[in-house]
């Protein structure tokens, strides 16, 4: 919403700065977006007289002239063609900035000839209408008045956000109203004297709705005969230009002025284009509007049109049509003044899309009591500028009743808002809004006015007399304590997501936050991609489905940053992934890719790939840092089909939990995301690793440590190629669990000397002796044992 | 002076003069040795009288300890000088690199999150979360947010394809749907904060298709739009690390609070620097206001009873802020050099106790 000072000014007695009304108005919710005050920066350039202009003894395209500034005559320099003796122009006096070029003017010499000054061209001075040469000023304009009074851009425009919930204030009248009620001035009161008509109205109006409710439920219309369209007078162009209007005609700019003026929108036609009666009505199948901004629209029976007997008309509120509209031949004028359904004008405008001011005021409701009032303002000024005969106004229907009063305890304003604001000033500021107060009620009886379609409850009084009240004097108050020592802010599930980000960041992978939505290609090859999961309107097809997993997003980060030269590359996200669209559906994973080197090429390190250990090893960290029973979780070779399938796993508690899996990425995964090279990949779902159970609070028992020296002894096997690491283990550990601490394996061998598909694996256990030292002949047996166990269980032999 | 002192005094030089542990030995075998001199005075003393012995005696023990105790300092002097000079040999050059780490880093999203947590912590706020997936109800309609109301087209909302029951889900424009169920799920007094991820159908220099935002959310019987502002003024000094800071409270209008502000922070702005706490322009922030008593009712509270306060805040915007970060895209780019530039070291973790940023 944009308007001049001046405009403000008809509607509001005031002696306030451009800069305090701003002020008050960001202050009161109409919050200031730009104060364009065009006089600033052509501050320093005044009407001067040429009083000769000479040819320039040494250029022939110049001239020398002298110029009246009022004060002085100074000689200046001038390239223009129409510089010529007699004409008002633009003077720029030396120390002048030029808000073209933002440039210093100087005390120049031109060709030997002295130049004291510049006379503009209106491109020179940031103003449209950059015809050749400089501008020529009104020859009544006296030499030495800031061009900015000539020119009437001493008027500073004020742009505005309105809320959506304050259609009043898309009217320069409301926002007088408002200013008023909060002290910047008095409202000048926009009461609207009837025009008495010349007999009645020949066009009929009606409306025809049957049962389809109230789409239009007011219609009010007159016809002006005899008026004399023509260019609106300076001062209304003038305010229209301001706002960024285009003046068309009188009949036309004065509808757009109330438009603007009272948020009021109005429709004129020429009452010789019209057939029969007019009237508002649903559309039907089949018609068509060339409306007034040369588009044709395919009227849908749910938008309310106006209509004659030859057809639509236009879109009720919305847009006009081009056949009825008025041009400068219209003698004969019918005003249309209606009130239509806020929601049925929003679906047409998004319907058709169409963007208009009109559409922009009833959507969000205009004043329904305005009807008629409305009606005879435009009348007026018809009258005033195009003259004419008017008839009797008509009515058809009438505006909705009015909701009823609304209860109001004023201590409410203080519960709600901490603020002190006594009842007498409560009532001063809902009466200066227009509301209607019975103060001498308890509970008051408050009326919101016809204007405010957003007042429904005892809490919009509140936030009323608050916002005129000032929100700066809300007292900042500290939240009270609830507790002296607060407890923890965050569940444990929800601390274990914090934890797992620092633990993944502390093994070196940088943490990545990705989209929650990709294409469709790439949610597929991870096992996504669902049709419930797919978005309707997505702002490309790149972001259309949502993820089924973090690593398509990760893989595609590692290609970018590949393709800037960066190939050694582990990156982490953690973050929500979609197995569908319930609540339920949507779990967290920490999940990382690592690429390229383990180190970069370094004199001392040893440089190779990341392998499958490697991301294993984050894993196992992350599981074991959360409290994942570690001795109990299984390693299964089923990972997912994004996985290698001979080089990855599941790593499951039980056999339906699968708390993640590792590996190398499918190298047809690899290939899909353009990379080169082995990636390895980790999922953990971090929802599914069970949260440690607290059976004795934080107490974590005694340590029972022995004082006797643990013994480890070696072992290598012979086993099948198929026999896991891990199965070794865990049956050497059987032999003897109570005294077997620890089995690890510390040797791989698979090699020709062994035969194919054979391998040895070399392992040590640690035996930790309890009450006394053991003896060698316990030890062999405890030995003996882990060799018996293993070959039953694996079939392994012991290596000769 | 006698014989043994002579002979002492002899072999005290020559334990000075060895220059290696073994010319040391050679010495300690001529003197103390099976054959050594003083081993033979001592096999002498049987042959004395009771009195010469004692004296003798006495002699040959403190000639034997005195030269024990030069033999070991010198024995540890020799060491000493072995040891300097083979560690003399043994230089490396303490200039090449170290074996190099790789150093991961925390994105900035989750910092500021962490650092909210910190603040809001302190205050008695606790976590709640909601999911991205949102049903119309949650999103807009238990928020004041009719069907037809002109607010649901300013927030550009990602939907779903209908489902057979015709319920068209949408993914969550805002983290207030958090608010309702968090007042299903709980009883007053409520204080959650609610950060997460949010979703509008928007592209372009400032606007990314998923942003974070943080909900805030005070139920109870006496909590007024003067707390909310001490609690905000006390987050953003906290939050920016300020002594004070100017702060502008706007009325403005969303569906879910009545009365409703928007927050402005006064920063001073030069060039494409921001500086909060300084200088004379302001900054928006945030949304908040008193929570509609329509949203309480569909929270199933009474509004007659329960009252509060609801602010929602952009992370990234805070992030940008404090951290001087110019352009939100770059966010969700994962670009190592952004990451390595803008990311923070694992352990840095926020705390009110140790300051949120070092």
């Amino acid at each position: 919403m944009k308007f001049t000072l001046s405009w403000l000014r008809r509607h509001l007695e005031t002696s306030a700065s451009t800069e305090a009304i701003a002020g008050c108005l960001t202050s009161i919710g109409l919050e200031v977006e730009k104060v364009e005050d065009r006089a600033a920066s052509l501050a320093s350039f005044i009407a001067a007289k040429v009083i000769t202009a000479e040819p320039h003894p040494n250029a022939d395209r110049l001239r020398v002239c002298e110029v009246d500034t009022g004060s002085a005559r100074m000689q200046v320099v001038c390239g223009a063609p129409n510089a010529r003796a007699g004409m008002t122009g633009a003077f720029a006096p030396v120390g002048a900035v030029i808000p073209e070029s933002g440039m210093v003017l100087k005390q120049s010499r031109i060709r030997g000839a002295d130049s004291s000054g510049m006379l503009c061209s209106a491109r020179e001075l940031g103003l449209s209408g950059g015809h050749e040469g400089i501008i020529e000023l009104p020859g009544d304009a006296l030499p030495g008045t800031p061009i900015a009074a000539v020119l009437g851009l001493d008027d500073p425009v004020i742009e505005i956000s309105i809320t959506p919930n304050r259609p009043d204030c898309l009217g320069v009248h409301g926002v007088a109203r408002d200013l008023a009620a909060a002290g910047a001035g008095r409202l000048i009161p926009g009461t609207v004297d009837a025009v008495p008509g010349h007999g009645p109205c020949p066009v009929e109006i009606g409306l025809k709705f049957g049962g389809s409710g109230p789409a239009c439920p007011i219609f009010a219309g007159r016809l002006v005969r005899g008026v004399k369209n023509g260019e609106s007078p300076a001062w209304l162009k003038r305010q229209l230009e301001a706002i960024g209007l285009r003046p068309i005609s009188a009949l036309v700019d004065i509808t757009n002025y109330i438009s603007f003026d009272r948020g009021r929108p109005l429709h004129v036609y020429d009452a010789d284009k019209l057939r029969g009666q007019i009237h508002a009505r649903l559309g039907q199948g089949g018609e068509k509007l060339l409306a007034l901004d040369g588009n044709e629209y395919a009227i849908d029976p749910a938008d309310c049109v106006i209509a004659d007997d030859s057809g639509v008309l236009g879109l009720g509120g919305v847009i006009g049509g081009e056949a009825s509209g008025c041009g400068m031949g219209t003698v004969n004028v019918f005003i249309e003044s209606a009130y239509f359904d806020p929601l049925r004008i929003a679906a047409t405008g998004r319907r058709h899309n169409i963007l208009s001011d009109a559409r922009y005021r009833f959507e969000r409701g205009v004043d329904p009591e305005f009807v008629l009032p409305g009606l005879e303002l435009a009348t007026r000024m018809i009258l005033e500028l195009c003259g004419g005969t008017p008839s009797d106004v008509r009515v058809a229907g009438a505006p909705p009743a009015r909701p009823q009063p609304i209860d109001f305890r004023p201590e409410r304003v203080r519960a709600l808002t901490g603020m002190e604001v006594n009842e007498g000033e409560c009532v001063r500021i809902l009466d200066s809004l227009g509301f209607g107060v019975q103060a001498d009620l308890l509970p008051m009886a408050v009326r919101a006015p016809s204007w405010r379609p957003d007042i429904h409850g005892e809490t919009d009084l509140v936030e009323e007399i608050a916002r005129i009240h000032g929100f700066d004097k809300l007292p900042a108050t500290p939240l009270p304590r609830l507790r002296a020592v607060t407890g923890a802010a965050v569940t444990r599930p929800q601390n274990r997501v914090r934890l797992a980000k620092r633990l993944l960041a502390g093994r070196g992978l940088m943490e990545a936050v990705t989209w929650s939505f990709l294409s469709p290609r790439m949610a597929e090859l991870f096992g996504g991609g669902a049709p419930e999961l797919t978005l309707a309107n997505p702002i490309s097809s790149e972001l259309s489905v949502m993820r089924p997993g973090l690593l398509p997003n990760l893989l595609a980060a590692v290609k970018r940053n590949a393709d800037r030269g960066m190939g050694d590359v582990s990156l982490f996200e953690a973050g929500p992934q979609y197995a569908g669209d319930a609540p339920e559906a949507q779990s967290i994973y920490a999940s990382g890719v690592r690429s390229g080197q383990r180190f970069a090429r370094h004199w001392a390190a040893e440089q190779r790939p990341w392998d499958v250990f490697d991301v294993k090893a984050d894993v196992m960290a992350l599981l074991e840092q959360y409290g994942a029973p570690v001795d109990r979780l299984r390693m299964t070779a089923d990972a997912p089909q994004w996985y290698h399938p001979g080089r990855s796993g599941v790593i499951r508690l039980g056999p339906k939990n699968a708390l993640g899996a590792f590996g190398e990425v499918h190298p047809r995964i690899v290939e899909a995301f353009g990379l080169r090279g082995a990636v390895m990949a980790f999922e953990v779902a971090l929802d599914a690793i069970p949260l440690p159970k607290a059976r004795m609070g934080a107490s974590r028992g005694p340590l029972r440590s022995s004082d006797l020296q643990p013994v480890t002894r070696d072992f290598a096997f012979i086993a099948d190629a198929g026999v896991s690491a891990d199965a070794l283990l865990r049956a050497a550990q059987s032999a003897a669990p109570d005294l077997i601490t620890a089995a690890t394996l510390f040797d791989l061998y698979e090699g020709e000397r062994l035969g194919a598909g054979r391998k040895s694996l070399a392992i040590s256990i640690t035996l930790q002796p309890k009450e006394k030292t053991l003896t060698d002949a316990e030890i062999e047996k405890v030995a003996a044992a882990v060799i018996a166990a293993v070959k039953k269980n694996t079939g392994a032999e012991l290596r000769g | 002076m006698s014989e043994i002192e002579a002979l002492t005094r002899e072999m005290l030089q020559a334990v000075e003069k060895a220059q290696d542990v073994a010319a040391l030995e050679t010495v300690r075998i001529a003197a103390l040795g099976k054959k050594g001199v003083l081993t033979e005075r001592m096999k002498a003393l049987g042959a004395m009288g009771p009195e010469e012995r004692k004296a003798a005696g006495a002699q040959l023990n403190t000639a034997k300890e005195t030269l024990n105790a030069a033999m070991a300092a010198r024995a540890e002097t020799l060491h000493r000088a072995a040891l300097d000079a083979r560690l003399g040999g043994e230089r490396i050059d303490i200039t090449l690199p170290a074996r190099p780490e790789t150093a991961g880093a925390i994105h900035p999203v989750s910092q500021v999150i962490d650092e909210v947590i910190a603040i809001f912590a302190d205050m008695g706020f606790s976590v709640a979360e909601g999911p991205d997936i949102e049903t119309d109800f949650y999103n807009f309609t238990a928020l004041n947010i009719p069907p037809e109301h002109p607010a649901r087209q300013m927030h550009d909302t990602f939907y779903f394809h209908p489902r057979p029951d015709g319920e068209r889900l949408l993914l969550r424009t805002h983290t207030s749907p958090v608010q309702i169920r968090a007042m299903e799920t709980s009883q007053p007094p409520l204080r959650i904060i609610a950060p997460g991820r949010t979703y509008r159908c928007d592209s372009d220099m400032t606007h990314t298709p998923m942003f974070h935002q943080v909900e805030g959310l005070v139920i109870d019987e006496s909590t007024h739009m003067g707390h909310l502002k001490g609690c905000l003024i006390e987050f953003c000094k906290a939050f920016f690390e300020v002594d004070d800071v100017r702060m502008r409270f706007r009325p403005s209008h969303f569906p879910f609070t009545e009365p409703s502000a928007e927050v402005d922070i006064g920063c001073r702005r030069s060039g494409d620097e921001i500086r909060i706490g300084e200088g004379s322009d302001w900054l928006e922030i945030l949304g908040c206001g008193m929570v509609h008593p329509a949203v309480l009712r569909h929270g199933g509270l009474d509004p007659e009873k329960y009252q509060g306060f609801a602010f929602g805040m952009g992370i990234d915007r805070l992030a940008m802020l404090k951290y001087g970060i110019p352009d939100l895209r770059d966010f969700f780019e994962a670009d190592l050099r952004w990451l390595r530039h803008y990311g923070f070291a694992a352990l840095d973790i926020p705390s009110l106790a140790g300051g949120l940023s070092r």
